[in-house]
């Protein structure tokens, strides 16, 4: 089984169609305003254009003259705010969605408890949210959008809000309740993409300018904005005798074999490349970023990562030129 | 607290002996010697159980049609939305016998509705209903104002997300919504039912006065005014004290 | 000052002396040019006043007749409390007493009118009422004045004398409101006086009945003490209670001394 979704909202300028393979989960990643969140709260009914439809498997979830409501739509969604109501102990909150389904008050509490303890949280159940770390409550959250049992999971950046080491064990446990459920995550971090997401859809202005298998993507990235979500620089040529041919000329020797003249991509890491006195890839720096033990030198299109020590010596500045050079073997091509 | 000037707290104790200074003044004048036999007497428990009575049903129906009243007023969008908010709130600002006017006009005898409700066989007039609805008509703004400002201040993002865990309407609404409002619930009810406690220019407008049937404690104090200053007076604190019963009582059930 | 704004700085000087616990506030007097006779007359007695304060107006340059039309034992209390009065028009004997019995009176009282209960039915008597016996009807809407006030005790009196007991739907805190009930329509009948009658119009109908000859309300009037104009005051009751007051009184259903 798997979920079609299909969505025309000229108002918000969407205009996209989106598949995620029954168990798997969909990576929806682009720049800000590229219309991500816009697309969650369309599917999951917070948001109702003037004109527009918005199909889910088939289902018009909302059309000229139809809308499903919400509650209906069987379609959770886990942000980074856990919302949990605060009336509620973490063992009431997980019964919610249970007992808005029907099932019985013993049975919830039963069901609740098993959720409780997946999340190791047993000792949590009787707490108020006001008396939860922000970790636990997003944990006490996963354990309720998994209780309503959703046909379609929206995670909305499930761990923008957490501290990274929290961050870390949270996605290890919703990288196993993901496994077998069907869900939309929207994310910044590549890191989430990577652990949690079978897919990957890229988004621009409403639209997908490209989707396919996550590892697949983020190691060959066809677009700028892939290649810097997987931290790669991205270059696109001509396929010339064992090298790449830049618009502007430079050769950037890399492992084929290509037909000749086919445009190709090639992506390197940042680390990989190195600066030399003359030729290579000639760019103007535009910003020196500390980055862990190195230093990040951007330019227009390509980052390198370089040891301070390279830096000092070179007088490097915004505005200096530099001539990069890559390792023939840290080089990946592909074709468009 | 250690960010406040001094200086506010010259008119702030002036504002709150302007308030007690007259409740301490009203108690010195009570006869404690006959103050147990004239809240005692056959009238003044008549009016106070009727007050009770009367205050605690206006309560209840304005909590039955207020609690509506504000989730629409809160949530809803429509057009004319905010004129009708104000006429709402307009008992609010209106004096009681303007109200009391209206009522006659509506639900007398001879009003807009008073030969329909004959016909069911509901006289309205000079009954203990027509000091009930009175008592709702001036309270019930009350009710709503508090409520319609807890709800807009606590958002709608608990409702979108019991919505999304695939909740029905009435649920969110019984579930999420209402407990999330319920200390100011708890406090427009009280004040609901305190200002129907006190009401007097509605009631002797709309509903009359008979012992027992429409003299309300209020009422019988003005009555009681004319011919015995004294118990008067010995109502007044009775009257008082049951208000500060019934504030303090909720107080304590919203801290809780 | 306008007027507004004295009302607020007199309001704002209470508070203060409520805040320190001050004594009695003297700041309501204002001091104008022309001088002001303070009337307090009982409400009943509002029409033919208000046309005796023109007459009495027009023949004193200068004097401006202020009136405070309320129930009379209200009145009596607000001169107890010192509010500003010169004199004082009670619609019984018992409310005069009680300011006598203060020695606020500034002379001796004057019987200067009398009153009489009247049954008032809306226009068209739509309940049929004839006389004070079919007032005891089952289903009839009377409305009457509570005990506790003049008009109710009238109205105890011709119930004794007619050997009645009425049972009215409501015992009003004055005849207005009685009269109001009637002429809306919410009462099929009240007791009232043969003033309010005559001043209702068209609105209702006025039925005498004889037993209300046995609850005669004699209006009495006197100078209050202490005032600041008791030459005027004394003129003013003696208009009131001479041929030119009885005159207008008359006019207005009152019955003469």
């Amino acid at each position: 089984m798997s979920l079609q979704l299909r969505a025309r909202v000229p108002e918000r300028g969407v205009e996209l169609d989106l598949a995620v393979a029954g168990g798997q989960t969909l990576a929806l990643i682009g720049p800000n305003g590229a219309g991500k969140s816009t697309v969650l709260s369309l599917v999951a009914g917070t948001l109702r254009p003037a004109r527009g439809q918005v199909e889910l498997d088939g289902q018009l979830l909302f059309g000229e003259r139809s809308w499903t409501p919400p509650h209906h739509r069987r379609v959770t969604t886990l942000s980074q705010d856990p919302v949990l109501f605060p009336h509620l102990t973490a063992r009431g909150n997980i019964m919610f969605p249970l007992r808005s389904q029907g099932v019985p008050r013993t049975r919830a509490r039963t069901e609740a408890g098993r959720w409780l303890a997946e999340l190791g949280l047993e000792d949590l159940a009787d707490r108020r949210p006001a008396m939860l770390s922000g970790g636990q409550a997003q944990r006490v959250a996963i354990a309720r959008a998994l209780a309503a049992d959703p046909r379609l999971l929206l995670l909305d950046e499930p761990m923008a809000a957490l501290d990274i080491d929290v961050a870390v064990t949270l996605r290890g446990q919703l990288r196993r309740f993901l496994a077998d459920r069907t869900a939309i995550i929207v994310t910044h971090d590549v890191l989430d993409a990577l652990t949690l997401a079978d897919h990957l859809a890229v988004l621009d202005e409403g639209r997908v300018i490209e989707q396919g298998p996550t590892r697949e993507l983020l190691t060959r990235p066809r677009t700028a904005f892939t290649a810097s979500f997987a931290g790669l620089n991205l270059v696109t040529g001509r396929w010339e005798a064992g090298a790449v041919v830049l618009s502007d000329g430079a050769r950037l020797p890399a492992p084929g074999p290509h037909p000749p003249g086919q445009e190709v991509h090639a992506a390197f890491h940042p680390s990989a490349v190195q600066l030399a006195r003359t030729g290579g890839i000639r760019r103007t720096v535009t910003a020196l970023l500390p980055h862990g033990d190195l230093v990040r030198v951007r330019t227009a299109d390509l980052a390198a990562d370089l040891p301070p020590q390279d830096i000092a010596e070179l007088r490097l500045e915004p505005g200096a030129t530099v001539h990069l050079v890559v390792p023939r073997e840290a080089v990946t091509t592909y074709e468009p | 607290m250690n960010t406040l000037p001094r200086w506010v707290l010259l008119p702030a104790l002036l504002g709150g002996l302007f308030v007690l200074l007259p409740l301490a003044a009203m108690a010195a004048r009570v006869q404690w010697s006959s103050f147990g036999a004239l809240i005692t007497s056959d009238a003044s428990l008549s009016a106070l159980r009727l007050s009770v009575q009367t205050s605690g049903s206006s309560a209840l129906l304005c909590v039955a049609v207020g609690v509506p009243m504000s989730v629409l007023l809160a949530r809803a969008e429509f057009r004319g939305l905010s004129l009708l908010r104000s006429l709402v709130l307009l008992p609010l600002v209106l004096p009681p016998v303007v109200g009391g006017i209206a009522l006659l006009y509506t639900f007398g005898r001879q009003g807009l509705l008073g030969r329909q409700l004959e016909v069911l066989g509901l006289e309205i007039a000079f009954s203990t209903t027509a000091v009930v609805l009175a008592q709702t008509f001036v309270a019930l703004p009350f009710l709503v104002i508090s409520l319609e400002g807890a709800l807009r201040t606590a958002g709608t993002r608990y409702e979108v997300a019991a919505a999304s865990l695939g909740a029905r309407p009435s649920r969110v609404l019984l579930r999420v919504t209402l407990p999330l409002v319920l200390p100011a619930l708890l406090s427009g009810t009280v004040l609901a039912f305190a200002r129907a406690l006190g009401e007097f220019g509605a009631t002797i407008t709309f509903a009359g006065s008979l012992q027992g049937t429409t003299r309300t404690l209020p009422l019988e104090i003005y009555l009681q005014r004319e011919s015995d200053p004294d118990a008067a007076v010995a109502l007044s604190f009775l009257l008082m004290i049951v208000a500060v019963l019934v504030i303090a009582a909720a107080r304590r059930r919203v801290s809780t | 000052m306008s007027r507004l704004a004295r009302s607020f700085s007199a309001a704002a000087v209470v508070m203060l002396l409520a805040g320190g616990c001050g004594g009695p506030d003297d700041s309501t007097s204002g001091a104008e040019d022309t001088v002001s006779l303070q009337v307090h007359a009982a409400a009943s007695l509002q029409e033919p006043f208000e046309e005796l304060g023109e007459a009495f107006a027009a023949e004193h340059d200068g004097v401006d007749v202020q009136f405070n039309f309320a129930g009379s034992s209200t009145l009596v209390q607000q001169i107890q409390q010192g509010a500003p009065a010169d004199v004082f028009a009670s619609a019984n004997p018992e409310n005069m007493d009680k300011l006598v019995e203060a020695g606020l009176q500034g002379s001796e009282p004057v019987d200067f009118t009398s009153n009489t209960l009247m049954i008032a039915v809306p226009a068209g008597n739509p309940a049929g009422v004839t006389d004070l016996t079919s007032l005891t009807e089952d289903g009839l809407h009377l409305v009457v004045c509570a005990p506790e006030v003049p008009c109710g005790a009238a109205t105890e009196t011709v119930e004794q004398a007619a050997g009645l007991t009425f049972s009215p739907v409501s015992e009003e805190q004055s005849v207005t409101d009685v009269l109001n009930k009637v002429t809306s329509g919410e009462a099929d009948a009240g007791l009232v006086y043969v003033t309010d009658v005559a001043k209702a119009g068209s609105a209702v109908e006025g039925i005498e009945f004889p037993e209300a000859q046995e609850a005669v309300n004699i209006y009495p009037i006197t100078t209050v003490k202490d005032s600041e104009n008791a030459g005027l005051a004394q003129e003013f009751v003696d208009l009131v209670s001479g041929p030119a007051g009885q005159e207008i009184l008359d006019g207005y259903g009152f019955v003469g001394r």
